[in-house]
């Protein structure tokens, strides 16, 4: 029982420190990928190769000033950091980021816990994703916050329908909400090492994984709740210092979530050939990452109204009509 | 004590203490982030109980649905903390607005003290592991219970075209023809603002 | 192992919470939270007696609340905002004139 416990609390401190680790380059890669993309060449000065950034950055931040403007409503200001620090972290409890491996003879498995709901569970965390934005825009005295706010929340409520949904197909042909088992069933057969991963068995619902995926995660192009150009900042235009970079780094960690989510859905989780499981791991985190990225490179952002003709009128019918061509596959082939 | 034991009362007072913090408050914001820690207490309760299914459900539907829904009409009509909606009583009827819940709880927990029933098996290892998940659930639902599901699924349907129907504003101007959704949208959002 | 009877305590401290809230609260909205919570003091109810007799109808039942108060939330919320355009008030007690 202790020696669980122990086990337990030392995996959840190096997942914890590896997902802040990951936030923190996650900026450098993408101030590095995005500057190069512009024929630029990013951060240079901090370390080799501007390596350093990110400690600069956190170090930068921690030690401004921390301005709480006036007529602020105290508590839920101050809550909301957390409130969307929180859940993005929690998700990684539950992907399995390995097939498990032994140490001083114990069993250890890939995973912080293996919960048999381990996709409702990531569902309930990306929803209570919405509190910490809603809850800054709303204590913030200010409209860009209040604007930032209330296009997230209703962004947010809009896009999470379709991001369930696109997951259901696997959800029907694997047969279980466990996502060790989902990882298990993608295991390869034969030489074709990703024959069964389930981006081949669902190639429009990984497409609208990803789209909704960035739409959750208020990335370019879905960046509505915080554009620069017409909010100043969005929901954190009032925020400096130390609670600044907790919504900087929850952002991450949620892209980051929903990155290695996505990997262990559709890209068939640790499973590959050759190296490690962990590694595989987290080439793939990085591929969506880099996926994130790119888009934000690439695409100009959405008008607002765009983007709820886009979320209801064409992500949600495809993904329903993902949803029942899978359900009368699965009958027809009889698995 | 057990374990088992310690958690319960350990939720139990988190839900009673988020639910009576969520009807002192004066700011509704408030209220509702006191009523989100009150479901997440019942969702521990509701896992030790063996739905685990139910569990996840009661967060994704209440906490990341419904309460979000009631943040965003509270922030759409911008209801800040507003001391004439404290829930201090009237004079007149306190009599009755007190008396009728604490008639109703004496009531109850007569009825309650009559049940007589072993002890509840608890915590998420029992007997039977499959209990309450969401092949149990699903197959009975889909089963045995397929007629109220597809009454319900005809309830939500018609609650959203009443809803939409309800809260669409019928203003002066006609709605241009191209319209865009969101000049329906925006309009309460600039009141908001200013 | 807890006793069925501490459930049921729970469930109905919950529900007298959730009546007195409705009855002593003049925030429209803050009534409407407390309804929910009844509900859900009640499907706790329904949960612990699934548990005590080892089926899983309480479940089903559990889950039809949860969509019929989903339903009740969109519809009642409507109605309020519909009612504020009217009233420029939350305030219960202000809405007493069922005519405009």
């Amino acid at each position: 029982m202790l020696e669980m416990i122990l086990i337990t609390a030392v995996k959840v401190f190096m997942v914890l420190s590896a997902v802040l680790t990951a936030c923190a380059y996650s900026t450098y890669l993408e101030r590095k990928v995005v500057a190069h993309m512009q024929h630029r060449v990013g951060p240079l000065y901090a370390g080799p190769y501007g390596l350093l950034q990110p400690l600069a950055d956190a170090v930068k931040l921690a030690f401004k000033e921390d301005l709480v403007p006036d007529n602020v409503e105290r508590v839920t200001y101050a809550l909301a950091p957390v409130a969307s620090f929180v859940p993005a972290i929690l998700i990684f409890a539950v992907v399995p980021f390995s097939n498990g491996f032994t140490w001083f003879g114990y069993d250890i498995p890939g995973v912080i816990s293996d919960l048999n709901i381990g996709v409702l569970y990531i569902f309930a965390m990306t929803s209570l994703g919405v509190y910490g934005i809603v809850l800054a825009g709303w204590s913030s005295p200010s409209k860009y916050s209040m604007m930032g706010a209330i296009r997230s929340s209703a962004q947010m409520i809009s896009y999470e329908i379709s991001y369930g949904l696109s997951i259901i197909g696997i959800l029907i042909i694997g047969n279980t909400l466990s996502l060790t088992e989902i990882v298990a069933q993608q295991a390869a057969e034969s030489w074709v090492f990703f024959g069964n991963w389930y981006i081949v068995k669902q190639p429009l619902g990984f497409l609208l994984y990803i789209t909704c995926a960035i739409a959750e995660t208020n990335r370019a192009p879905f960046d509505l709740p915080e554009a620069e150009s017409e909010l100043v900042g969005g929901y954190h235009t009032e925020y400096s210092s130390m609670r600044f970079s907790m919504f900087f780094i929850a952002e991450y960690a949620y892209m980051l979530g929903v990155a290695a989510v996505g990997a262990t859905l559709f890209l068939g989780g640790w499973n590959g050939p050759f190296l490690p499981p962990v590694i595989w791991f987290l080439i793939k985190v990085f591929l969506f990452m880099f996926l994130y990225i790119w888009l934000r490179a690439t695409f100009p952002r959405f008008r607002y109204d765009q983007l709820m003709q886009f979320g209801w009128k064409v992500l949600f019918p495809l993904a329903i009509a993902n949803t029942m061509g899978t359900a009368v596959w699965v009958v027809l082939s009889g698995q | 004590m057990t374990l088992d034991y310690a958690i319960f009362l350990i939720s139990a007072a988190v839900a009673v203490f988020g639910a009576t913090m969520m009807i002192m408050q004066r700011n509704p914001v408030a209220s509702v982030l006191y009523l989100i820690l009150s479901l997440v207490a019942q969702a521990v309760v509701y896992v030790q109980l063996g739905a685990l299914f139910l569990g996840a459900i009661l967060i994704v539907v209440y906490a990341g649905a419904i309460l979000v829904l009631f943040l965003f009409v509270i922030m759409l009509l911008n209801l800040r903390s507003n001391p004439e909606l404290s829930a201090s009583l009237p004079p007149l009827g306190w009599f009755t607005k007190v008396a009728v819940p604490v008639l109703m709880v004496v009531e109850l927990y007569f009825v309650v003290d009559r049940v007589i029933w072993p002890p509840v098996p608890t915590g998420i290892v029992g007997k039977n592991p499959d209990f309450g998940s969401v092949e149990t659930v699903a197959t009975m639902m889909f089963t045995d219970y397929m007629y109220p599901l597809q009454l319900t699924g005809v309830l939500l349907l018609v609650a959203v075209v009443g809803a939409v129907v309800i809260a669409r504003r019928e203003s002066a101007e006609p709605r241009k023809t191209t319209a865009s959704p969101d000049n329906r949208n925006e309009q309460p959002i600039d009141t908001v603002a200013g | 192992m807890v006793p069925i009877h501490a459930y049921l305590m729970l469930a109905m401290i919950l529900f007298g919470i959730g009546a007195f809230g409705v009855l002593v609260s003049r925030n429209v909205i803050v009534m409407f939270m407390s309804v929910e919570l009844m509900l859900n003091a009640a499907n706790l109810v329904l949960i612990a007696f699934s548990r005590a007799l080892g089926v899983v109808d309480g479940h089903v039942f559990v889950f039809l609340v949860l969509a019929v108060a989903a339903a009740e939330a969109a519809v009642g919320l409507a109605m309020i905002i519909t009612i504020y355009r009217n009233r420029e008030t939350i305030n219960i007690d202000r809405y007493n004139l069922l005519k405009w």
